[in-house]
């Protein structure tokens, strides 16, 4: 089940009755409820997550449901509480914490890359941190360059933290779930864009899906295969995978079948699955929000070049934020985002000479 | 208030132990690093931070915990890993990165952890706060006892975790404590030259913490201070500023001579442990003969604790990949 993993709304005999389309905030909020509901160890904790229900909706409700004693509000300071998530892990619970938006990471960072990432190494095994960090990643509605990053390569690159960043509602709710299942400190990244929340404007329909009432897991470290292709592999993480499906279709008008891989989590990364599917095709874009360079895209490049170099028929082509912060300004923000006219773009360029 | 004599005694052995071990690791740490020094040369690798004169605070803060109480700690750990009763071997394996050290040689002398008596410590300064913060905060939410202590020194104060983490351990009252080891060097810098304010303790009603500061590095005043600051937080009275003072003997990390150290600053730098052993044998806790007893004990279980760390093996390479993810 390496790159192609049928989900149940591609199988109508899969779909369970119980099913209904939802949007990727509701399918992980749903999860959290569902583990916070069976286990006394879930807890939530971040700000504005009681009352308000998160900033995001990844918590709506659920203050209302549990009380404030298992969703708890906490005041704007980062270090001091992830830190204490990380504290409470070691000593048995199992915290989902919400820090709204991963640009803010850098006044948690040593919560998180110095101890939640390393205890389980430094103890030698002895203290496990299971926590889930959850974070909305992102550009596309004009907040300009201090709330619209994905950083999702500077924290895959730590060791010790798992970094998962589903893009539709079906994978958001089974890896929430594998999430706070997860012994490990797990990453949990939305892209605000696809998530679902009203001040983002208009829904990315292919983020919505069927989702089953019941709980369910989606496993890490698998790609899933959105659509299959013969000719070039758009490889993509994040909102990237939703505008490489529009490119995609744009592609197939001039007779490009282009197969779209969704990576949906960056640790563990699934290379195997990335071998295959470039390895059908010969040729590779990959589209990621993130900055160009040192980042996920150099990784998959890698992957493929490490176990077979020969396997490229033309030079990989990379679809990023060109090293550059994101702009207010509208035109300047759209002209450096990964959109699907880009990806397009790049698609053509390695079918040139064919 | 009246300290037991069994306590007290048992005081004193624990600054023996924490000092001898500290004396036989710095004997060990010069091996291969002279005349040219290099923390990576010689058996014992790495900065390493000895507790030398600040025994006192580890000795009279453990003194008074119960098995259910938790710690972390910072970057010099001996002396309250020492008092913890953290396994002697295994901690002197673990500082020599031997395979039978508490994490199999993959954390060292900053990184000692040893879950057995709940203890924790950390190279990144203030940052044990939030999670012993969380750690009391898990025990509440268990229902079950136990009180979190995280250890600092006055130069760590001056980080932001320490007021994020205070505000929210007043805010939520949790059984908690703040021991600030006031040794008034930041490496270099002076306690007054940092902090505008001579005591830390001073801030604990802003938090709506308790505060109190213990002058002398005297271990019968840490006790009892430790003792009231423990019932505090046990009776869901909050959590506790405990800033004691204490003297750091050596440098900062061994290696730096510490001639910045002179004048008035050098008067203060008196050893702790003459000065209490002359006190319990004026008090009639020990005779001269019992105090010999015990450093003739507690010298040779640390001088069995190094011989096993020597003679250890090191780990298998293997290790370094297997321990990243449970």
């Amino acid at each position: 089940m390496s790159t192609k993993e049928a989900a149940p709304w591609e199988s109508p005999t899969m779909m369970a009755e119980s099913s209904r389309s939802l949007t990727i905030c509701r399918a992980q909020r749903e999860a959290v409820e569902w583990e916070m509901a069976n286990s006394e160890r879930v807890f939530m904790m971040g700000e504005d997550v009681a009352g308000f229900g998160g900033v995001f909706g990844t918590a709506d409700g659920l203050g209302d449901k549990f009380g404030a004693e298992r969703v708890i509000d906490m005041p704007i300071s980062e270090t001091g509480w992830i830190g204490m998530a990380a504290g409470a892990a070691m000593e048995g619970m199992r915290p989902i914490i919400e820090l709204a938006y991963v640009d803010f990471i850098g006044v948690c960072f040593n919560a998180i890359a110095n101890h939640a990432a390393k205890t389980y190494f430094m103890s030698g095994g002895q203290y496990k941190v299971p926590m889930v960090l959850i974070s909305g990643t992102g550009a596309g509605y004009n907040n300009a360059a201090q709330h619209s990053q994905c950083l999702h390569a500077t924290l895959a690159h730590m060791p010790g933290i798992k970094v998962v960043s589903p893009t539709n509602a079906y994978d958001a709710k089974g890896m929430m779930h594998s999430a706070i299942r997860d012994d490990n400190f797990v990453i949990f990244l939305v892209h605000k864009g696809a998530s679902g929340v009203g001040f983002m404007g208009p829904l990315v329909k292919t983020s919505i899906n069927e989702v089953p009432r019941e709980d369910y897991t989606v496993p890490f470290g698998k790609v899933r295969v959105y659509q299959e292709g013969t000719d070039v592999s758009l490889v993509c993480v994040g909102l990237a995978v939703h505008q490489a499906l529009e490119s995609a279709e744009t592609l197939a008008g001039m007779g490009i079948s282009a197969e779209v891989v969704d990576l949906r989590s960056l640790v563990p990364l699934d290379r195997e699955g990335i071998i295959e599917s470039v390895s059908k095709t010969g040729r590779l874009v990959v589209a990621d929000e993130d900055y160009h360079s040192y980042g996920v895209s150099g990784e998959v490049f890698a992957s493929v070049i490490e176990h077979d170099a020969s396997i490229f028929k033309a030079a990989p082509q990379r679809v990023c934020v060109p090293d550059v912060s994101i702009p207010f300004s509208r035109p300047l923000e759209n002209s450096i985002l990964p959109l699907a006219d880009r990806i397009t773009a790049a698609a053509i360029k390695t079918m040139e000479g064919k | 208030m009246t300290i037991p004599t069994n306590i007290r005694r048992s005081m004193y052995e624990t600054m023996v132990r924490s000092r001898f071990l500290d004396d036989s690791l710095t004997e060990q740490y010069w091996i291969g690093k002279r005349p040219v020094f290099a923390f990576g040369a010689g058996p014992l690798p790495g900065e390493l931070h000895t507790s030398h004169g600040q025994e006192p605070v580890g000795a009279g803060v453990c003194a008074a915990l119960s098995d259910d109480d938790m710690i972390t700690t910072g970057h010099r750990p001996h002396h309250i890993a020492v008092a913890r009763n953290v396994d002697l071997k295994k901690m002197a394996a673990e500082l020599f990165g031997k395979k039978a050290g508490l994490s199999g040689g993959r954390g060292g002398h900053m990184h000692i952890y040893d879950k057995s008596v709940n203890f924790s410590s950390s190279g990144i300064i203030a940052e044990g706060l939030g999670p012993a913060a969380g750690m009391a905060f898990a025990r509440k939410m268990q229902k079950k006892p136990g009180v979190a202590l995280s250890f600092l020194g006055d130069g760590a104060v001056n980080q932001g975790a320490f007021h994020e983490v205070m505000n929210i351990v007043g805010l939520q009252k949790l059984p908690f404590i703040c021991v600030i080891e006031d040794n008034k060097w930041a490496v270099t810098t002076h306690k007054s030259m940092s902090t505008a304010i001579e005591r830390n303790s001073d801030r604990a009603p802003n938090y709506g913490m308790a505060g109190e500061f213990v002058q002398g590095n005297d271990p019968d005043l840490i006790y009892a201070a430790a003792q009231r600051a423990l019932e505090r937080a046990r009776s869901g009275g909050g959590g506790t500023i405990l800033e004691i003072e204490t003297v750091r003997l050596s440098g900062h990390f061994m290696g730096d001579p510490a001639g910045y150290i002179t004048g008035k600053d050098e008067e203060y730098q008196i050893d702790p442990i003459p000065v209490y052993r002359s006190r319990l044998i004026e008090d009639g806790v020990i005779s001269e003969h019992e105090a010999l007893d015990i450093e003739v004990r507690v010298r040779s279980e640390v001088d069995a604790a190094i011989n096993f760390a020597l003679e250890a093996d090191y780990p298998g390479i293997e290790d370094a990949l297997n321990c990243t993810f449970a």
